[in-house]
């Protein structure tokens, strides 16, 4: 993905431009408000992470001002502020997904690799399949190698959430973003147990497992491990 | 010497000095006014009397003139110029000689004026003599004859300059009196405000606990020392809150830094080559993460105090919410050999930032997994159970979580709900030990409560949340 960051820390920046270049995309940088806005307006970029607080032109503006111009590119918002209300502020503003920082820089490239993705509006896809296991999202029937998987709605939501975002790693905030709407540290490893619960569902019996844990990140569900 | 001109200067420089001053000031210019006018009253009445009573015996005399002519004139002038009293009079023949009369020639002052006027004049003899003040209208009786009736208004001005004399001590006085007055309440303000200034400096030099002494009377500035001494108290209180969240940081947060430093070095000092060192980082990040938990925990605490979440409020089904939370929960419970019971309905349904109660729930019901359980073993006690139910009350909606664990003391229930207080017990325990103070701190922002109360056995804890 080509991406750019508009961050005012340089190391920050730089560390962030090193670590995507390794996941395999390029990253320019833009380092105060004016110059981001200018370079978000002139070429296409496939998402921006913006940093809030920035010189001259603070974040929130920059987002404000391309969605006006109609510019439809995700922006994944970086915040040092956790208040209650700045999420709600930034995602009024138009980004469309908030991380406070100090953050995992695992959950960071999930994220925008998220983002990134969403070409295809996803009401329009109505049937998820990873390897032999098919998520019918109209008949909200699972089945693998054919087989009926019985699933309780909310296992059935965490399912559907993975299977979106196949090949890539999802991290336990995500899902507990997605698929629970909760926006706070839960404490414990509840998502572990929830996870562990689906995979003995549609792992367990099967010689392939799909469902994988990716250590320090969060899981994935693909035909290949990671 | 100097002392005292310094300590004169420097009252003299107050505002109470400087307001008494003014008011003095203004009370003796009105006080003046009243006087002149008094003075000048006084002075009209008694020369109207003067006049009025010389007019009369003029008019007699005339007429005696007319009805008996000039000799009974003369007569009656050397009678009434005999009697004891202030009248003055002086009759001539057309030569000039005095026929009558205890003046012995025409004052200088009033000679050829028609209108008469005032004049000096002499009486007594030698040691005696003195100047004393007349006034005499010339009156016509007949052709050639002179004829002057006065009155002896020497007394008057005595008294009208006697008058002018006290007024004058009364207004020296009343100045003085006025200036002493202002000094002493000068003073008597310059004391209590020093007393004021005083404690400031005190409590700027660290001794936090000083107060401004009250006088007791009530007044304005015993007003002001009592709000300053609230507001004091506020700030110490503050403080302290502020001294014992950092003390805390420093013991539990000291700790797990130490710890992944220690992690660090463990790893790099490791022989096992890059499959140890890669270990040893990844539990340093955990490290890390818990540490960042923390201060999360510990900021949302501190955000949550200075209130104002009012943009994130929305109206929701609190039963549903917590069912939904106590959901999410439900298989780790289990996992940990606990049973969690759900009595939860629809509704009812209140005003707050979801976000915030969902923490504030999820919250109560992991430390109720985490201790909710007897260690001591022994038998006999009630199935390890956690129970959450919600209910509708006046005030709004009441969320109670309760455990069969060992549960908190009475003594002990107060300070469970302060920062960083992790109670003897669940020290081994993993945890911030800020999770009941985040649930209090929520109850506050959105004005409800929470109460730890005895589950016999076991802790309850109860969070009302207001509609």
């Amino acid at each position: 993905m080509r991406l750019l960051v508009i961050e005012d820390d340089r190391e920050t920046a730089q560390f962030l431009q090193k670590a995507l270049r390794e996941s395999g995309h390029t990253a320019d940088l833009a380092g105060d408000g004016e110059t981001g806005l200018a370079m978000a307006q002139g070429a296409t970029y496939d998402a921006l992470i913006v940093d809030r607080m920035l010189p001259k032109l603070d974040g929130l503006t920059v987002v404000k001002t391309l969605r006006a111009e109609s510019n439809r590119t995700p922006v994944l918002i970086l915040s040092a502020l956790g208040d209650v209300d700045d999420r709600v502020k930034g995602l009024r503003a138009g980004g469309d997904d908030y991380l406070t920082k100090p953050y995992a820089f695992s959950e960071l490239l999930a994220r925008i690799e998220a983002l990134g993705r969403r070409v295809v509006p996803e009401e329009q896809e109505t049937r998820y399949a990873v390897g032999d296991l098919v998520l019918d999202r109209l008949s909200h029937r699972v089945t693998r190698g054919g087989e009926h998987i019985l699933l309780q709605p909310r296992e059935y939501r965490l399912l559907e959430y993975l299977m979106k975002n196949a090949g890539q790693v999802v991290t336990r905030t995500m899902l507990l973003e997605h698929v629970w709407d909760y926006h706070f540290d839960p404490q414990t490893n509840v998502i572990d147990v929830h996870v562990s619960r689906l995979r003995s569902k549609i792992d367990k019996t099967f010689d392939k497992p799909l469902l994988h844990t990716v250590r320090g990140a969060g899981y994935m569900i693909s035909e290949r491990a990671p | 010497m100097n002392a005292l001109r310094d300590l004169l200067i420097r009252q003299a420089g107050t505002t109470a000095f400087r307001l008494a001053i003014a008011g003095m000031a203004a009370f003796l210019v009105g006080a003046a006014a009243v006087a002149w006018l008094l003075f000048r009253e006084t002075n009209a009445v008694l020369t109207d009397q003067t006049l009025a009573t010389i007019s009369a015996e003029a008019a007699t005399l005339a007429r005696e003139a007319q009805a008996r002519g000039i000799p009974s004139l003369t007569y009656a002038v050397r009678l009434m110029s005999h009697q004891e009293g202030p009248g003055l009079y002086y009759l001539a023949d057309p030569g000039g000689r005095k026929l009558a009369g205890n003046l012995n020639r025409v004052p200088p002052e009033i000679a050829g004026n028609p209108a008469g006027g005032v004049f000096r004049f002499e009486t007594g003899e030698g040691a005696e003599k003195r100047e004393r003040l007349g006034v005499a209208v010339p009156v016509s009786v007949a052709p050639g004859i002179t004829l002057l009736v006065g009155r002896d208004v020497d007394e008057q001005r005595a008294f009208a300059s006697r008058l002018k004399g006290s007024f004058l001590t009364g207004f020296v006085a009343l100045g003085l009196t006025g200036l002493l007055a202002g000094l002493a309440m000068s003073r008597i303000a310059l004391r209590r405000i020093e007393a004021m200034t005083a404690t400031s400096r005190k409590i700027m030099a660290g001794r936090l606990s000083e107060r401004i002494p009250l006088s007791g009377s009530g007044d304005e500035l015993d007003d002001l020392a009592k709000s300053l001494n609230e507001m004091l108290e506020r700030i110490e209180l503050l403080m302290a809150g502020l001294k014992e969240v950092s003390d805390n940081i420093a013991h539990d947060l000291k700790t797990p830094l130490n710890r992944m430093r220690n992690r660090a070095e463990e790893a790099l000092r490791d022989a096992g080559g890059p499959e140890a060192y890669r270990a040893g980082l990844e539990r340093t990040i955990e490290d890390a993460d818990e540490l960042i938990k923390t201060f999360n925990a510990l900021l949302l605490i501190a955000k949550l105090e200075a209130g104002a979440v009012q943009e994130s409020s929305v109206t929701f089904d609190v039963g549903a919410m917590v069912r939904d939370v106590a959901e999410l929960y439900e298989p780790v419970a289990e996992e940990a050999g606990l049973s969690l019971t759900i009595t939860a309905g629809t509704g009812p349904a209140i005003r707050a930032n979801r976000q915030l109660v969902g923490q504030a729930v999820a919250n109560l019901i992991d430390n109720a997994i985490k201790y909710g359980r007897r260690t001591d073993g022994r038998s006999g006690m009630p199935a390890p159970e956690i129970s959450v139910e919600v209910r509708e009350v006046a005030a709004g909606a009441e969320i109670a979580v309760s455990d069969r664990g060992p549960g908190i003391c009475a003594a002990d229930r107060e300070r469970a709900l302060k920062r960083f207080v992790r109670l003897e017990q669940s020290r081994t325990q993993p945890g911030t030990g800020l999770g009941l103070s985040l649930v209090s701190a929520v109850a506050r922002l959105h004005n409800g409560s929470v109460r730890l109360e005895d589950n016999e056995p076991g802790l309850r804890v109860v969070l009302v949340l207001p509609r």
